[in-house]
């Protein structure tokens, strides 16, 4: 019941949109149906897949490398108080400048747009694998990091077998956050580079057709992005539990 | 094998955990600290094992101070790695140094967990989990061995058979062993020797040799260490 309670629930509000816009007659280039919607979807499928993978492509760069940077940038600053003092004010900085107002500059300043809207997202999804690492490592139980002292462990064999598996849990929650946040970051990029004039995802599609007043288009785009992120949310969920799994 | 002298030590908030601390550790002594709740017992084996330094005092070795793998340390916890294996957990101190693991594996078998080496710590009982703990610190075979409390946290039944197999094994390996308490009754059956604590800030108010060990609990010289015991806790609160 409880896994069926979404779906029902789900369908349930599509009905009665669809309902209501039929029988209030609302004209489509205001709010369209679920059908007319689907209809915009089955009227260029391959458009708009192609705009979709093109959006995954960025989220996913932006992801693994926001886990590059952020579990590297976790581990120097457990690893060394100085590397600390120095990383973590960049760190908060990045975090509470606002994407949409940097974005600009990195189009202009990174000449290619795959790379200039991965850097883009990645910064959106940098923090959270970050932050979570961090806490997970320092939250490596005290006693155990002394038995490692008392066993004569180097700074890396603490790091590598007792602080980055202690905090595995913590950056696979901070990964699920990320993953969210990667797909939003693509899509404002997308939005900036879009207004720029350059082709690509989702976002630019709905750019696209909102200039040209496709509304059922739009939010035929709107509906494949909430897919992916749904879907996203629960492969990284599913990966989590899998892993954690193993652990027990 | 080790004598401390006038051992002092104050942590940054200003609680003065230990003063004044005397104490002398025999070679193959099994010597229990016994003491009330906060009066320093874990701060001094940390200052032996040389996780924490005194402030005043000295600690002076016979022989070289102990390096790593010189001292086991078995926590009131068993403080195992949740993702490792029971084997891989006992193997910890040979995989840091880079040395063969087989003792840990003969060791876990003499601790009665063989056939147990590939199960995870969350699947196994409490009083499992700290043979692990036991079997890690004993299998590099080291020269000192100290346990905080390492029992307390256990129900009485597993309580029993692991002090039994720990006097056993302490015996069988002849390693000097330092065990904290705050059981009459534990400090009672596993030790040669006791430095009763008094409370904080923690020095050593007096020390026993209680000779012979016994082995049973039904033996009437176990009531009479226990007994003695008692009698020296009560002079002590009178004093």
């Amino acid at each position: 019941m409880n896994r069926l309670a979404p779906v029902i629930s789900f369908a349930a509000a599509l009905t009665v949109w669809q309902i209501a816009v039929t029988v209030l007659h609302v004209p489509s280039y205001l709010v369209p149906g679920p059908l007319a919607i689907v209809g915009a979807l089955l009227a260029d499928p391959g458009g708009l897949l192609h705009a979709l993978l093109a959006t995954l492509s960025v989220t996913a760069a932006a992801l693994a490398a926001a886990c590059v940077a952020g579990v590297a940038l976790a581990c120097a600053m457990a690893a060394n108080p100085w590397a600390r003092a120095l990383i973590k004010p960049w760190a908060v900085i990045l975090q509470v400048t606002p994407v949409v107002a940097v974005a600009p500059l990195i189009v202009v300043w990174v000449g290619n747009p795959f790379a200039a809207m991965t850097l883009c997202a990645t910064i959106v999804a940098f923090f959270p694998v970050f932050a979570n690492t961090t806490a997970g490592l320092e939250a490596t139980p005290p006693d155990l990091l002394d038995l490692f002292r008392l066993s004569g462990a180097t700074r890396a064999q603490e790091i590598w077998l007792l602080r980055l598996p202690a905090a595995l849990p913590y950056f696979l929650a901070g990964l699920r956050v990320s993953g969210g946040l990667a797909l939003v970051g693509a899509v404002v990029a997308e939005f900036v580079t879009g207004a720029g004039g350059i082709a690509s995802g989702l976002a630019f599609r709905i750019l696209e057709a909102g200039y040209r007043l496709q509304v059922p288009r739009m939010f035929a785009c709107l509906a494949l992005l909430s897919a992916a992120g749904l879907a996203l949310n629960a492969a990284l969920g599913a990966l989590s539990n899998a892993v954690l799994a193993r652990r027990s | 094998m080790l004598l401390l002298q006038d051992i002092s030590r104050t942590f940054p908030n200003g609680t003065t955990a230990l003063q004044g601390v005397d104490l002398r550790v025999e070679k193959g002594d099994f010597l229990v600290l016994l003491g009330p709740s906060g009066c320093g017992k874990s701060t001094l084996l940390r200052l032996i094992a040389g996780l924490d330094r005194p402030q005043h005092g000295r600690l002076a070795w016979d022989a070289a101070p102990p390096g790593p793998g010189d001292v086991g340390y078995v926590f009131q916890d068993p403080t195992l790695m949740p993702w490792a294996s029971a084997a891989d957990n006992a193997a910890l101190p040979f995989r840091l140094r880079g040395q063969d693991p087989s003792p840990a594996q003969a060791m876990l078998a003499r601790v009665g967990l063989a056939g147990f080496e590939r199960v995870r710590p969350a699947k196994l009982s409490g009083g499992m989990r700290m043979r692990v703990s036991i079997a890690r610190a004993l299998a590099p075979r080291p020269s000192l061995l100290l346990m905080d409390e390492p029992f307390a946290a256990l129900d009485e039944f597993t309580r029993h058979r692991l002090q039994e197999d720990l006097a056993s094994l302490a015996a069988e390996t002849g390693c000097t062993t330092i065990f904290v308490t705050h059981s009459i009754y534990e400090a009672a059956f596993l030790a040669a020797r006791v430095a009763i604590m008094s409370p904080r800030p923690g020095r050593i108010a007096a020390t026993f040799s209680l000779g012979e060990p016994v082995r049973d609990r039904l033996d009437p010289a176990y009531a009479a260490r226990v007994a003695t015991l008692t009698q020296s806790f009560s002079a002590l609160r009178a004093a």
